[in-house]
């Protein structure tokens, strides 16, 4: 198999899962740090690499509209975007998802004005998982390619039609280069068919579509998106398996655990942290300290299953959050929570908030956490949820 | 001409028999639409001389040609009015409805 590397960033990782993936459509509005990907879709277009319709909008409200519009007549399509510019197509977030659409979108993870930042943390993406999309966070730029590939065949799935959303830390991920395969157009157009739903406007077969419901209704329809989102499980770990069988590289499925198998305090990780944790797990590893990571990938839908299983094996376990819903806890560690609330095995728990408006998180601040995990199996009382990395004494 | 039949429409008794999403066929009609109304478009044939105007201007489309006349659907005219307003020869004249 021809090898094909190149030096790229996140954002350009991106752009050529997008451009492999063959959308018939991308209507997108530009926003740091999702810049970088609309851009060289544009430049692909132009340039005959790309066979798309390119539609420049006025705002994100519109980019999820036009994408909307397009996938209703059975265009596989995509969008990008960030921030304040994700928070604007909120709607349409409810939109795309009720009315079936299965839309790839990337989205960059930024901060959310006030105070305006430019910078990376999750709590746009992670405010956003009640409007019914399907949501991953990758690693690094190369899963971040192949996740774009993943999504599509993942979306289209006859049992989820349900839309995906790809999430890359901004600047961090986006912005940072690496080497990245690039696969071959035949090995992808292989792997993903071409785009089929019965949820489209055609004059064969004329429909009414995205209309209102009654009370009488409404219900079911939210049931039936529902078990879509949980039938996304299956489909989700079926699809990663055949991509490694495809592609050669494979990604755990909901989840992934690093060096769990004898560990006592383990951090759970969403997006590019993941990629220091490790590290840090190995020092502390060399160090005789038994340390472990559990990745989550998705967050919609949730890997109750693996944070169940792996809590019966552990002692402690720490929830890294870059987000806060102000007045109780990191996002990701309710979630979390409530998988363990679930099960009988009493465990330390502690959710460590920080690296809010890109905010660096450093190895130091990882090292610290675990240690307070393995002290918190000892009885040391700590809070439960903490902002480890304030740069100033507080009144608390 | 066809006028849209109204059909009975089945409620769902599994989920299996809900379309994937707010979507179905296009001119299923399931329910008339006269409850608005207050007042009836009636049409005086012998005033009538079938220049279609009130046929074209009707919004909802139910006013239709009826061999060499016009007819009103009384199933779904909502008693707007603008026929009545449209016509010509002030040939119809909107009544009041019995309560």
């Amino acid at each position: 198999m021809k090898t094909n590397k190149l030096f790229i960033s996140g954002d350009e990782a991106v752009a050529h899962g997008v451009r492999l993936s063959r959308p018939h459509v991308i209507a997108a509005y530009p926003i740091t740090p999702q810049t970088i990907t609309v851009e060289r879709l544009s430049e692909m277009v132009e340039q005959g690499e790309l066979e798309s319709t390119y539609m420049h909008v006025e705002s994100e409200h519109s980019a999820i509209s036009a994408t909307m519009g397009a996938s209703s007549v059975g265009a596989r399509t995509f969008t990008a975007s960030s921030s304040q510019g994700l928070l604007y197509m909120v709607e349409g977030l409810h939109y795309a998802s009720g009315g079936r659409y299965p839309i790839v979108m990337m989205n960059a993870n930024r901060s959310v004005a006030l105070p305006w930042s430019i910078y990376g943390d999750q709590r746009d993406s992670l405010s956003q998982l009640d409007s019914g999309w399907i949501q991953v966070y990758v690693e690094d730029a190369q899963e971040a390619l192949d996740m774009i590939i993943q999504a599509y065949k993942i979306a289209e799935h006859a049992k989820v039609l349900t839309p995906m959303m790809v999430n890359l830390d901004g600047f961090i991920l986006t912005h940072t280069y690496e080497m990245v395969e690039i696969p071959e157009q035949e090995q992808v157009d292989q792997f993903l068919p071409a785009f089929e739903t019965p949820n489209k406007m055609c004059f064969e077969q004329p429909k009414n579509m995205a209309f209102s419901s009654q009370p009488d209704d409404n219900t079911e329809f939210k049931y039936q998106q529902h078990v879509a989102v949980m039938d996304a499980i299956e489909v989700a770990e079926t699809t990663d398996r055949e991509f490694g069988e495809h592609f050669g590289r494979t990604y755990g499925g909901m989840t992934e655990e690093y060096r769990c198998e004898d560990a006592d305090a383990v951090l759970v990780t969403l997006g590019s942290i993941t990629g220091t944790v490790r590290v840090v797990v190995d020092q502390l590893r060399e160090k005789g300290l038994k340390v472990g990571l559990l990745k989550i990938r998705y967050m919609r839908p949730f890997p109750e299953k693996q944070v169940i299983d792996l809590s019966q094996r552990i002692k402690a376990i720490g929830v890294i959050d870059k987000d806060i819903s102000f007045g109780y806890e990191g996002t990701i560690f309710t979630n979390v929570n409530s998988a363990l609330a679930k099960t009988e095995h009493s465990l330390f728990k502690k959710n460590f908030v920080g690296g809010l408006g890109g905010r660096d998180i450093t190895k130091a601040e990882i090292e610290k956490m675990f240690t307070d995990l393995l002290e918190g199996i000892t009885g040391k009382q700590q809070e439960t949820v903490e902002f480890f990395n304030l740069k100033v004494a507080t009144n608390g | 001409m066809n006028r849209p039949v109204k059909q009975h429409f089945k409620r769902p008794e599994h989920i299996d028999d809900y379309p994937l999403g707010p979507q179905y066929e296009a001119g299923h009609l399931a329910e008339t639409n006269a409850g608005w109304r207050t007042y009836r478009p009636v049409v005086d044939h012998d005033t009538c001389i079938n220049c279609l105007r009130c046929y074209l201007v009707c919004p909802d489309g139910t006013i239709f040609k009826d061999n060499g006349q016009i007819g009103i659907d009384y199933d779904y005219c909502k008693g707007c009015g603008v026929c009545a307003h449209e016509c010509p020869k002030d040939a119809i004249e909107m009544v009041k409805e019995e309560l």
